[in-house]
């Protein structure tokens, strides 16, 4: 007999509805943006329940809020994952993923292709909390598997890493996470779940700076981190799921919920003591960002293959970093995790290195020079002096950057104007 | 909490506290492929106020180790067994799906045992689908994605969720992933044959609540109406809800157990 599992929404059908019904005091059928700091208890036995989560429901802002938790469940069906957490900031989830799931003494094995800011918390934050990174390639199993110790208690990558777009290879570094019982973080901002999700490919976890596509216009900043449920906590070394935690009434997260521990934890830990939550408006303007995210990926995405075409074939273009090009060393691994097309950022290296790149930056009109991805709006940076000015010549070459890189996050203008504005860039830089 | 029961060890969440076996018992049963948390919220609660709760992991799941039974006669002989080992005289009894069946068959057996009995989401008989049995014996991952689409609501990944931040279809998609190899085949297969003394139901002399949800796809609201209606005094309670009620409607349910097991 032929089994086949009941049909689930889609992505596009998740991204617009989940997490939400008609609000229930008003009827609006837009999320409400509850702004408000805390909750009016009806009665002192339901207050204590809600204290000591007999009862759910909201307490206080920084722990939950209707309008972030509407953005938290959307993210949580997208990813296909139990639940998630919404936070601050994207630095603020790798923070809390972090944080929940080790002390001194942690070790995280990562890939050497992050973004800047994760790697200054990784190599000079966290060692002063007794928390030590080592860095491998993204797409050597075997580094990572050599890199585990005893201590390790996360591996993380970055599904495209930024700005070098390295493909994480997941399904080969989840299994050796699932065979040393050690979850495995995938920040996944650049792909987003409708390029790819990670959780289905072998994740355990998986982040994302909201600030970018899922957000979309570069209005706000934000993250989430996503469990995708499946972990078995109790299997291998996490005393801060498995042990009484006095913090709590010496709840033991794991017996309290097997399948949701770490977002418990998490939530009754990390946001409440750390603080850093999600306001409620910033939730509302993700949602906003969310409902169109189908549509601008595929426009996103749509451009940046223009783009990448159109550039490989000036003189002036040293080499393109991208995917979709048959000489990028992630390009069979991209087509397999991500049929639909895997990132709207490349960069590449104009010819005439460091200052042919300056030219190039100050010759564009449409394209933005900032430090930010995934906007509506087309960007460029030089990541050497700007997003990864503080790694060293070696670690930048790790990250896949040389002096004259130029990345660029492409928008969603029309793909001719896009190429105009980077044609008479070109030529200004090779004046 | 561990004891010991036919042999075996055996798990029960007690509701963060210490339990005091002084105070009345409440036994919460969960149903196929679960274990103890699907009661997180109801099991935490009443522990809190005024009851010993046991939670438990039927055998073969959980933390509960032992052999999966395949007669729901079997599981309620071990239920009345984990009472005998917890030295509870009496206890009330609430049972969610398989675990109604479980909990109503106690209650058939060892009348004197059960002080009240509360079967949320249930149906007797618990006809399953030869499909859904046939794809829990060759694909069980299909089987569970069965489980969780029908256990639910439908369409309620669209909707809020009651708690907070959690998709409740995606964790209980979750928790059934851990469950044991072989554990779904069984429990459907179980819920399928069991067929309760007619005459015994007609005067079961023990207090009981039937919880149906209006929105229920596993055991339709009005199979909770029948079973209701066929046992003596039955109370029903209609809930906006969907199979997974101690989820879907974890206050409602709370409101509803509160009345009756006070």
């Amino acid at each position: 007999m032929a089994h086949s599992s009941p049909k689930n929404p889609h992505p596009d059908t998740l991204a617009v509805h989940a997490g939400q019904s008609p609000d229930p005091a008003t009827g609006s059928r837009a999320v409400p943006i509850y702004q408000t700091a805390s909750y009016v208890f009806p009665d002192t036995d339901t207050a204590a329940a809600l204290f000591d989560m007999e009862v759910p429901g909201h307490v206080y802002s920084r722990l939950s809020n209707p309008t972030v938790s509407v953005f938290e469940e959307r993210m949580a069906a997208l990813e296909g994952g139990a639940g998630a957490i919404a936070t601050s900031s994207g630095q603020a989830a790798l923070h809390l993923a972090i944080a929940t799931l080790m002390g001194e003494g942690g070790h995280v094995v990562a890939s050497s292709s992050l973004y800047g800011g994760s790697h200054n918390l990784l190599t000079y934050t966290l060692p002063r909390f007794g928390i030590r990174t080592t860095f491998v390639p993204a797409r050597d199993p075997a580094a990572w598997k050599a890199a585990i110790r005893p201590g390790t208690r996360l591996l993380f990558g970055e599904s495209v890493g930024n700005p070098s777009v390295d493909v994480l290879d997941i399904p080969a570094i989840g299994a050796i996470a699932a065979q040393a019982r050690i979850p495995f973080l995938v920040d996944a901002t650049v792909t987003t779940p409708m390029l790819g999700r990670p959780l289905e490919q072998g994740a355990h976890l998986v982040m994302h700076s909201a600030t970018k596509f899922l957000s979309g216009h570069g209005v706000v900043i934000g993250g989430v981190l996503v469990d995708g449920g499946r972990f078995d906590w109790e299997a291998g070394r996490f005393a801060t799921l498995t042990e009484p935690y006095e913090g709590f009434h010496g709840m033991v997260f794991t017996e309290e919920s097997p399948a949701t521990a770490f977002l418990l934890r998490a939530r009754r830990e990390g946001l409440r003591d750390f603080g850093a939550c999600m306001a409620p408006m910033t939730a509302f303007q993700v949602l906003q960002g969310l409902e169109t995210l189908p549509l601008r990926m595929a426009r996103h995405i749509e451009n940046t293959r223009t783009v990448v075409a159109w550039l490989a074939s000036r003189k002036e273009v040293e080499r393109v970093h991208h995917p979709s090009l048959e000489s990028h060393p992630g390009h069979a691994l991209a087509r397999s995790l991500y049929p639909r097309g895997c990132s709207a950022i490349l960069s590449f290296e104009v010819k005439g290195g460091r200052e042919a790149g300056r030219k190039f930056i100050e010759g564009l009109a449409l394209f933005s020079h900032l430090a930010n991805i995934g906007d509506a709006k087309s960007l460029v940076i030089h990541p050497a002096s700007t997003t990864h000015f503080r790694m060293d010549d070696a670690a930048l070459a790790a990250a896949g950057i040389t002096p004259g890189t130029i990345r660029l996050s492409i928008g969603l203008e029309h793909p001719d104007d896009l190429v105009e504005d980077l044609g008479r860039a070109l030529a200004a830089s090779q004046r | 909490m561990q004891f010991i029961v036919q042999g075996y060890p055996a798990y029960a969440y007690t509701g963060g506290v210490e339990p005091d076996f002084k105070l009345p018992a409440i036994v919460f049963v969960h149903g196929a492929a679960f274990d103890h948390s699907v009661w997180q919220w109801q099991s935490r609660y009443f522990a809190h106020h005024g009851c010993c709760v046991l939670a438990v992991d039927l055998p073969g799941h959980g933390r509960s180790p032992g052999m999966i039974r395949a007669r729901i006669e079997d599981w309620a002989s071990w239920l009345v067994a984990l009472l005998d080992a917890a030295g509870l005289a009496q206890a009330a009894l609430v049972g969610h799906s398989m675990g109604s069946l479980i909990a109503l068959q106690a209650a058939l057996a060892a009348p004197d045992r059960v002080r009240r009995l509360a079967l949320v989401g249930s149906a007797v008989p618990m006809a399953v689908g030869e499909a859904f049995r046939a794809a829990a014996r060759e694909a069980p991952d299909v089987a569970l994605d069965m489980e969780a689409a029908w256990g639910h609501a439908r369409l309620s990944q669209l909707g809020a969720s009651a708690v907070p931040g959690s998709t409740l279809l995606g964790a209980s998609r979750c928790l059934n992933a851990r469950s044991r190899p072989g554990a779904l085949a069984a429990a459907l297969e179980a819920c399928n044959a069991y067929r309760p003394d007619a005459q015994a139901l007609g005067s079961l002399a023990v207090p009981t609540l039937v919880a149906a949800g209006k929105r229920d796809q596993m055991t339709p609201f009005k199979a909770g109406r029948a079973l209701a209606s066929a046992i003596p005094g039955a109370r029903l309670v209609a809930l906006e809800a969907g199979h997974s009620m101690m989820s879907e409607a974890p206050r409602e349910l709370l409101r509803a157990l509160g009345d009756f097991l006070a």
